[in-house]
C-alpha cells in the first residue's frame, strides 16, 4: 500500500494521474448532462457503448484504444439516434425509447463479448473488464489516450461554456438569438458519448452512469452557481477516480467500477443529508426552529390574552392556566417557558407561576397584532367571514416579517379593532 | 402609413397532423402594442413559435421588416414563456440577463464590457438591480417574468414577441411591465404580446389578433374589440373545421398537397 502513496512506480503515477482526468472529466461532462435532465439517456449511452467495442476489437483484433474508442463512440452515437428516431417517428415515449436503446444495445454487446471470449483469439484477455472497469489494466498507450480525450473533453466544455449554459438552461431562447441550438447540441451529445468511451476503463458499462450523473447531482446540493457545481463535481470525480486506481491496485482482483460507485453513492448520500439548505438536516432543523418560535410565540399570546381578560397583564399566571387556555404538551411548554426566560420576557413568581415583563408584553402584543391585523385582512381583503379567519391567522401571524406588517398597517390604515372587535395591541415604535 | 413589422402569411400549423393553426394571415404595422388574444389552445403561444422559427410550419412563411427571419435575427427579441424554463437552475439574475447579449457573433467569445453595461441597463428598466445576484431560484413569479423581460431588453431589437408576460403576476409587477411596454412603444418598438385575459387586453393594446385556431379579427383595438367578434372568438371552435382537424390526424393526412404549399 506504501507503495501505492508513494508513486515511486510511474506505472502507478500514471494509472492514478490517468484514473483522475477520467474522472474529473466525465463528473463534468455530467453536469450538463444532469442539468439539461437526460441522466438516463446517459445510461443508456453508457451501456450502448459495448458492442461498438467489440466490433472495434473484432475488426481490428487488436487492442489499440483509438479504434475501440472510434467504436464505442460510433455504437454510443448510433444508440442516441435510434433513441431520438424512436421518440420522433413512432408513438412511443421517450422512456420506452430509453429502456429499449439500452436492453438492446447492451445485450448485443455481452452476445459479441460472449463470442470473442469463447473465440480463442490470442490477445482478448482483459476486454471483459470493460463491463465493471478496471483501471490497472490500462497500459501506458490507453491511459495517453483516453487522458487527452479527456483534456479535450475538458477545454472544450470550458470553450463553450456560455454556450452550454444557455441551451441547457433555454434552449429555445438560444435558437431566436441564432445560436447554432442543433449543432451545440450535437457537440454536448459527442462530448457525453467521449466521456462514457474514455471512462468506462475505469468503471464499465454497466456502472458508468453513476461517474456521469452522482458527482453532478451531489454538487448541485451544495451550491447555486454553476460554476461551483462544475468545480465541485469535478473534484468528487476526481476523488473517486484516484480511489479507483488505488483499489485497483491494492486488489488486482476486484473490479474497479463497484468501489467508485460505492464512493460516489456516500459522497450523494452525504451531500443530500448534510448539505446546507437543500440538505435534509438543514430542512429538518429549519422545521425545528418554526416549531420552537410557533410555540414561544403562542405561549406569549396566550400570557397576553389571559392578561387581556383580567385586566391586567402583570398579573401572575400559573402553568395550569396556561395550559387551560391552550393545550400545550408539557414537554414543549417548558422549553418554551425556559427559552421565553432566557429572553427576559417572562420571571418567575411564586409556585408555579409567572408574569410578563414589559419586555415580554411588548413582544407578546406584536404577535397579538399581527395576529388580528391577519385576520382583518382577511375579512376585508379576501372578504372572509369572521367565524373563519381565526384558523388562518394562527399560522400565518408567525411568518409575517416586519416589512409585510409595515404595508398591512399601511392598507388597513392603522385600525383599531379586529372583526372580532377585539382590540389591537399597539406600541409606540410600531404605531409610526 | 407606417412600414410593416410582421406578415404572417397563410400560416398552417400541425400538431401530428392536427392543424392547431388554420391559414393565419395579417399583418402588424411598426410602433404598436399588439395583443394576441383567444380562448385556450387557440394556438397563441404555436403561432408566436412560428414566427421565431421555432415552430415548423406545415405550409406559409413569416417576414419580418419585409425581410426572412434568419436576416434580422438581431431586430426581434422573444420573452417565452415563463414556465417554459427551469427556474431551479444554478444561475444567478445577472447571469440570466447577460443570456441576452449572446449573438451568432460572439460565440466562444467572452461578453465584452459593453455587454455587461447594456445587460445591467436592462436589469435597472426592470427594477431589479438588487436583486442581480440573487438566484433564480428565490425568485417570485413576477421577478422571473421581469428578469425574462429584461434579458430581452438586452438584446435592444425593434420587434419584441413575449409570450403571456402578464400570467401569475403580481399587481406591482404587473405596473412594472406596462409601464416599460409603453415607454418601449414611445421610443417606436413594436411590442406583440401574447395575452389571455380580455379584462386588461382593452386597456393595454393599441391593437389585436384574435385568434382561436383560425384568424377571427386584427385591426386597431377599437374595431376588433367588439362583441361581434370575441363571441366568434370565444364561442368555441367550429364544428366542421375541428371534425376536418380529426380526420387529418386520424387517417395520418397531410393539410397540405406539396405544390400548393405558400413559400416565401
Amino acid at each position: 500500500m506504501m507503495e501505492f502513496f508513494t508513486f515511486s512506480d510511474p506505472n502507478v503515477r500514471l494509472v492514478a494521474l490517468g484514473s483522475i482526468l477520467l474522472g474529473a472529466s466525465a463528473a463534468v461532462v455530467g453536469c450538463f448532462t444532469f442539468l439539461r435532465k437526460r441522466a438516463l439517456v446517459g445510461d443508456a449511452i453508457a451501456h450502448s457503448v459495448l458492442p461498438g467495442v467489440c466490433l472495434g476489437f473484432l475488426v481490428s483484433g487488436t487492442k489499440n484504444p483509438w479504434i475501440l474508442l472510434a467504436g464505442a463512440v460510433v455504437s454510443g452515437w448510433l444508440s442516441l439516434l435510434v433513441m431520438d428516431f424512436i421518440t420522433n417517428r413512432s408513438k412511443l415515449k421517450t422512456d420506452t425509447a430509453i429502456g429499449a436503446v439500452l436492453s438492446v444495445f447492451f445485450g448485443l454487446g455481452i452476445l459479441l463479448l460472449t463470442a470473442i471470449q469463447h473465440s480463442g483469439a490470442a490477445n482478448q484477455a482483459g476486454l471483459d473488464s470493460f463491463l465493471f472497469g478496471k483501471a490497472a489494466s490500462m497500459n501506458r498507450q490507453d491511459i495517453i489516450t483516453f487522458s487527452s480525450v479527456a483534456l479535450l473533453l475538458l477545454i472544450l466544455i470550458l470553450a463553450f461554456f456560455k454556450e452550454f449554459k444557455l441551451v441547457s438552461f433555454d434552449p429555445a431562447f438560444a435558437q431566436t438569438v441564432g445560436l447554432p441550438v442543433r449543432a451545440l447540441e450535437f457537440v454536448l451529445s459527442t462530448i457525453t458519448v467521449l466521456s462514457v468511451a474514455t471512462g468506462i476503463h475505469a468503471v464499465g458499462v454497466v456502472l458508468m452512469a453513476a461517474l456521469l450523473i452522482t458527482p453532478a447531482a451531489a454538487a448541485r446540493f451544495w451550491t447555486e452557481k454553476i460554476q461551483v457545481m462544475l468545480l465541485l463535481a469535478a473534484i468528487f470525480g476526481m476523488v473517486s477516480g484516484f480511489f479507483g486506481s488505488f483499489i485497483s491496485y491494492i486488489a488486482p482482483s476486484m473490479p474497479t467500477g463497484p468501489w467508485i460507485v460505492m464512493l460516489l453513492s456516500a459522497i450523494a448520500v452525504a451531500s443530500v443529508l448534510f448539505a446546507p439548505r437543500r440538505g435534509i438536516l438543514a430542512r429538518s432543523r429549519l422545521q425545528r426552529q418554526n416549531n420552537h418560535k410557533m410555540l414561544i410565540e403562542n405561549l406569549l399570546k396566550t400570557f397576553y390574552s389571559l392578561g387581556e381578560r383580567r385586566g391586567e397583564f402583570g398579573d401572575v399566571i400559573s402553568i395550569s392556566a396556561l395550559r387551560q387556555k391552550r393545550a400545550f404538551q408539557s414537554g414543549a411548554l417548558q422549553r418554551g417557558l425556559r427559552t421565553l426566560n432566557r429572553h427576559r420576557w417572562i420571571q418567575a413568581a411564586g409556585k408555579d407561576g409567572y408574569r410578563l415583563t414589559p419586555e415580554g408584553l411588548e413582544e407578546s402584543k406584536r404577535v397579538v397584532r399581527l395576529h388580528r391585523l391577519w385576520e382583518l385582512y382577511l375579512s376585508e381583503r379576501m372578504n372572509m367571514a369572521a367565524d373563519h379567519v381565526h384558523n388562518t391567522a394562527e399560522a400565518i401571524e408567525h411568518i409575517l416579517t416586519p416589512e409585510v406588517e409595515k404595508a398591512l398597517l399601511e392598507e388597513l390604515d392603522h385600525p383599531i379593532r379586529d372583526p372580532h372587535q377585539s382590540h389591537i395591541p399597539y406600541t409606540k415604535t410600531s404605531k409610526t | 402609413m407606417s412600414q410593416t413589422a410582421l406578415e404572417v402569411h397563410n400560416v398552417t400549423v400541425t400538431y401530428d397532423r392536427r392543424p392547431v393553426l388554420w391559414d393565419i394571415d395579417f399583418s402588424l404595422p411598426e410602433g404598436q402594442l399588439v395583443g394576441i388574444v383567444g380562448p385556450n389552445g387557440s394556438g397563441k403561444t404555436t403561432l408566436l413559435k412560428s414566427i421565431m422559427g421555432l415552430v415548423e410550419p406545415s405550409s406559409g412563411y413569416v417576414r419580418l421588416f419585409d425581410r426572412p427571419l434568419d436576416e434580422v435575427r438581431s431586430r426581434i427579441s422573444y420573452v417565452p414563456q415563463r414556465e417554459s424554463v427551469d427556474w431551479d437552475f444554478p444561475v444567478s439574475v445577472r447571469q440570466v440577463v447577460r443570456m441576452g447579449r449572446y449573438r451568432q457573433g460572439n460565440l466562444f467569445r467572452r461578453l465584452n464590457t459593453e455587454d455587461k453595461r447594456k445587460a445591467d441597463e436592462a436589469l435597472e428598466k426592470v427594477g431589479m438591480s438588487t436583486f442581480a445576484d440573487r438566484q433564480i431560484s428565490q425568485l417570485s413569479g413576477g421577478q422571473q417574468q421581469r428578469v425574462f423581460i429584461a434579458r430581452s431588453l438586452a438584446q435592444e431589437a425593434d420587434l419584441y414577441l413575449m409570450d403571456e408576460p402578464f400570467a401569475g403576476v403580481d399587481a406591482a409587477s404587473e405596473d412594472a411591465i406596462l409601464t416599460l411596454l409603453r415607454t418601449m412603444k414611445e421610443a417606436g418598438k413594436t411590442v406583440v404580446i401574447v395575452h389571455h385575459d380580455l379584462q386588461t387586453a382593452r386597456e393595454f393594446f393599441d391593437w389585436m389578433v384574435l385568434l382561436n385556431t383560425r384568424l377571427v379579427g386584427v385591426g386597431p383595438i377599437n374595431e376588433v374589440f367588439t362583441a361581434d367578434y370575441l363571441r366568434e372568438a370565444y364561442g368555441g371552435q367550429l364544428t366542421i373545421l375541428s371534425k376536418v382537424g380529426d380526420l387529418l390526424k386520424e387517417r395520418d393526412f397531410p393539410v397540405r398537397e406539396k405544390q400548393f404549399r405558400d413559400k416565401p
